[in-house]
Order: structure tokens, then sequence, then C-alpha cells
């Protein structure tokens, strides 16, 4: 059972990864994929932020309140994640800007059409 | 790990999954907005306190309004049409396999004895009150130790809103004059629901000194230039969805917005090569003042203020450009 909680965290990972890869390869759909990509990024941002805790411990900020046995979570992690998220929002934002030039276009998202349109051409 | 922790994970994948399975996209894209709150308070309960607040802002917040933006020029239905390859699913179910084996050998969550937490961590832990003195870890590696990476981030955004602008166009594409009888065609915009106006409009103001609090205190508390110009976008992005497009650009225009992006990425690198300047390193604040300790805590108000200042604006001008395109 210990086991199992300490390792759930990595499996909703894993979990998350598949299916945000699963809408990145399988799906037809521009927008879809996108979402697909949002969802593989943000399992990336879960597995680092795993690491960072520490039983007991609390988040990096020095307050009055603390003393010698205060324990910290881990600031790396956390900082590499931080600017990682806004990253993955620029990411988002030229794919979904890409999205809309092939909409206007191509008059469709799906991958199907593009790719009939480019053939009959 | 509490029964709260085990909750909000199995719903994260739960959400994912919702979201990858909806057919209408609109649907998918609300998914992905729950799916962003609950990553962010997985965050929260993993003490990751800054990356919490940007992720709510940035995930939940900003990142929804761009997909919605988006599918108001795309259209919202999914054709589902079903991609069977054959490859890809089995190396999908070989990944998922190939993963969860390895985590077996993981470290337990929450384990203190961990490799990550045995070697850079504790420097950071236990120089930051001496070299910098500023009670946030986080903004301290961020802004200060690691500040190259933070620099190489901020130019990411920036070049990512010049690539949004490059292939959008600069200016809205503007489509013929609208005739009185297709205007009254139109549905009911939310310019006109008197409620949502005057109510969302009381937030706006809330939202952008929340916004400022997040930047200038964010070495005290959680925060900082990123959070923070997530926030004040979304703030000019909630204006945008009640007034409509067309007056959010008038209040923020492309091209002003285009400058203060760049404005901020070069604050950044100004700073850096000031430290250069004053006869130390690229990136070194502690030469700005007769005080080491005072000049790195002037060196990080300043370079966070040009990050959140990029951050701001580019994040607006995207908005901008994917608004502004049906309304004009």
């Amino acid at each position: 059972m210990d086991t199992f909680l300490g390792l759930y965290n990595y499996w909703i990972y894993v979990g998350l990864l598949v299916v945000g890869l699963y809408a990145v390869l399988l799906k037809g759909n521009y927008i879809k994929r996108m979402i697909g990509l949002g969802i593989f990024q943000a399992a990336v941002f879960l597995l680092f932020i795993s690491m960072d805790k520490v039983d007991g411990g609390t988040g990096p900020i020095f307050s009055i309140a603390q003393d010698a046995t205060t324990i910290f979570a881990n600031p790396l992690p956390q900082v590499l994640i931080l600017t990682a998220i806004v990253v993955s929002i620029a990411v988002t934002a030229l794919g979904l800007s890409l999205a809309i030039r092939i909409k206007e276009e191509y008059g469709s998202i799906e991958e199907s059409d593009t790719l009939r349109a480019d053939r009959d051409e | 790990m509490s029964f709260l922790f085990f909750f909000t994970l199995s719903f994260v994948l739960i959400s994912a999954v919702l979201a990858v399975h909806a057919r209408d996209l609109f649907v998918s894209t609300i998914w992905l907005s729950v799916f962003s709150l609950m990553m962010a308070t997985n965050f929260f309960i993993l003490d990751a306190a800054d990356v919490a607040i940007t992720e709510a802002a940035v995930g939940a917040g900003v990142s929804t309004v761009l997909f919605l933006s988006a599918l108001a020029l795309t259209g919202e239905k999914e054709s589902g049409k079903r991609v069977y390859r054959l490859l890809p699913s089995a190396a999908l179910f070989t990944l998922a396999v190939v993963l969860i084996i390895v985590s077996l050998e993981h470290p337990r969550l929450g384990d203190p004895s961990a490799p990550v937490h045995q070697h850079i961590a504790p420097w950071y832990l236990s120089e930051t009150p001496v070299l910098i003195d500023i009670p946030n870890v986080v903004t301290a590696v961020l802004a200060s130790f690691r500040g190259y990476d933070t620099l190489g981030e901020t130019l990411v955004v920036f070049t990512a809103g010049i690539g949004v602008l490059s292939v959008l166009g600069f200016r809205p594409k503007r489509k013929a004059v609208v005739t009185a009888a297709q205007v009254s065609r139109r549905t009911v915009r939310i310019r006109d629901h008197l409620i949502l106006r005057v109510v969302g409009k009381l937030l706006i103001p809330v939202i952008m000194l929340f916004a400022l609090v997040v930047q200038f205190h964010g070495e005290y508390s959680p925060g900082g230039g990123f959070s923070a110009g997530a926030l004040f976008a979304s703030a000019v992005m909630l204006y945008g969805i009640l007034e409509g497009a067309d007056r959010s650009i008038k209040a923020m225009p492309q091209l002003i917005m285009l400058r203060l992006a760049a404005l901020g990425a070069s604050i950044y690198i100004f700073v850096g090569i000031f430290g250069i300047l004053l006869g130390s390193n690229f990136l070194d604040y502690s030469v700005f003042s007769s005080n080491p300790v005072a000049g790195q805590q002037l060196g990080i108000l300043l370079i966070e203020f040009g990050v959140g200042l990029t951050v701001a604006s580019v994040l607006v001008m995207v908005f901008n450009a994917f608004a502004g395109r049906d309304t004009y």
C-alpha cells in the first residue's frame, strides 16, 4: 500500500503522457492535437514537481515562523517548471495561430482534408 | 499522501481523458481548463506555490481564452474520423509499460534521501539568505542563480509572440463593411449583457492590482514576473471579452504591445550588460550597489519587471491577434 501511494503520482504522469501523445499522434484535428500537446507538457510538469516534495516539508519560502528544524521543498524543479509553463503557452499560441491560417487556406482543420487538398493540387 | 491529493491526482487524469475524448472541441477546451485548475491544486499540495499560481493563471485562464478565440475562427466540431494506425498505438502501449516498470525504481514521493535533494538544492537553500537575502528561494534561483535560463525563456516567449504576428499578420484582416442587416442578424454578444458587463468590469482593476502585487511582492511571497505577466494579460483579455476585441485593440494597440515586449526583453539584457560594464560578469547584480546583497535585490527587481512586461505584452498581443481577426 505504501508503494502504491508513493508511486501513484508517477503512474498518473505516465497516464497523462500517453493520453497526450495519443491525441498528438492519432487525432486528425489540429486543435485536438494542440490540446494533446498541452496535456503532454503538463505530464512533464507533474513529473518534475513530484521530485521537489520532501515529507514534512513546506514551500521554499523563508518565514519568521521557521526554526532550524524546518524542512523546505527543493526549489530547483520549481524554477524549471515555472518558466516552462509560460513557454508552453507560447507554444500553444503559435500552434493555434497555425491552425487558424490552415483553416483560412484549406477551409478545414482536419488532417485528412488538408492531405487530400494537397494531393489534388 | 493525503486523500485529497489522491483525489486531485486521479481527477487530473480523468479530465485529461475527457478532454481528448470529447468530440465537441468547446467541451474539450473546458475540460482542459478544469485539468489545468486541478493540476494547479496538485502543484500547491506538492509545496510548489509559485508554480501553482502560474499554472492557474496561464493554464486555466489565458490558455482557455486563446483556445476559445481560436475555436471561434476554426469551428468547434471534430470530424471524428478515427485514424487507426497500428504502429503509433503499439508504440504508445510500449511506452506506458516501460515507464511504469521504470517507475518502480523511482524514489517514493517525499523521500528525503532521493538523489535530487542531495546535490545543489541544499546549497541554494543555505546560500540564499547569505548572498541575496530574500525569503522566496524560487525567485532567487530564477532571477539570480539561474538568470541565464530565465533570459532564454523570456526570449522564447518574445520569439513566439513575433511568430504569431508573422503567421497571422500584423494588422487584423479587414473584412467587407458590415451592413446594418448583418449586425441585427448577429447573435447577442457579451457586450449586450448589462449585468455581465458591469460585474466583469469591476473585476478588471482588482485583477490588475493583484498582478502588481504578484509582480513586486514576488521576492517575499509566491509570484514573480511570469505569473504577474499572465495575470495582467488575463485582465486585458477580460476587457476584450466583455467589450469586444476591437476595443481591446484600441486600448492596447498591437504596435505598442510589440514595442513593450521588446522593451521588457531589452531591460533584461541591458541589466546583464550593465554588470559587465561595472567590471563583473554578465547578469551578476552584486556590483550594482556598494552592498552586494542590495545589488542582487535591485537586479532581481529589474529583471522581474522586464520578464513581466514581456510576458504580459506578448500574451495581450496574441489575444488581440486571435480575437481581432473576425471582428473587423
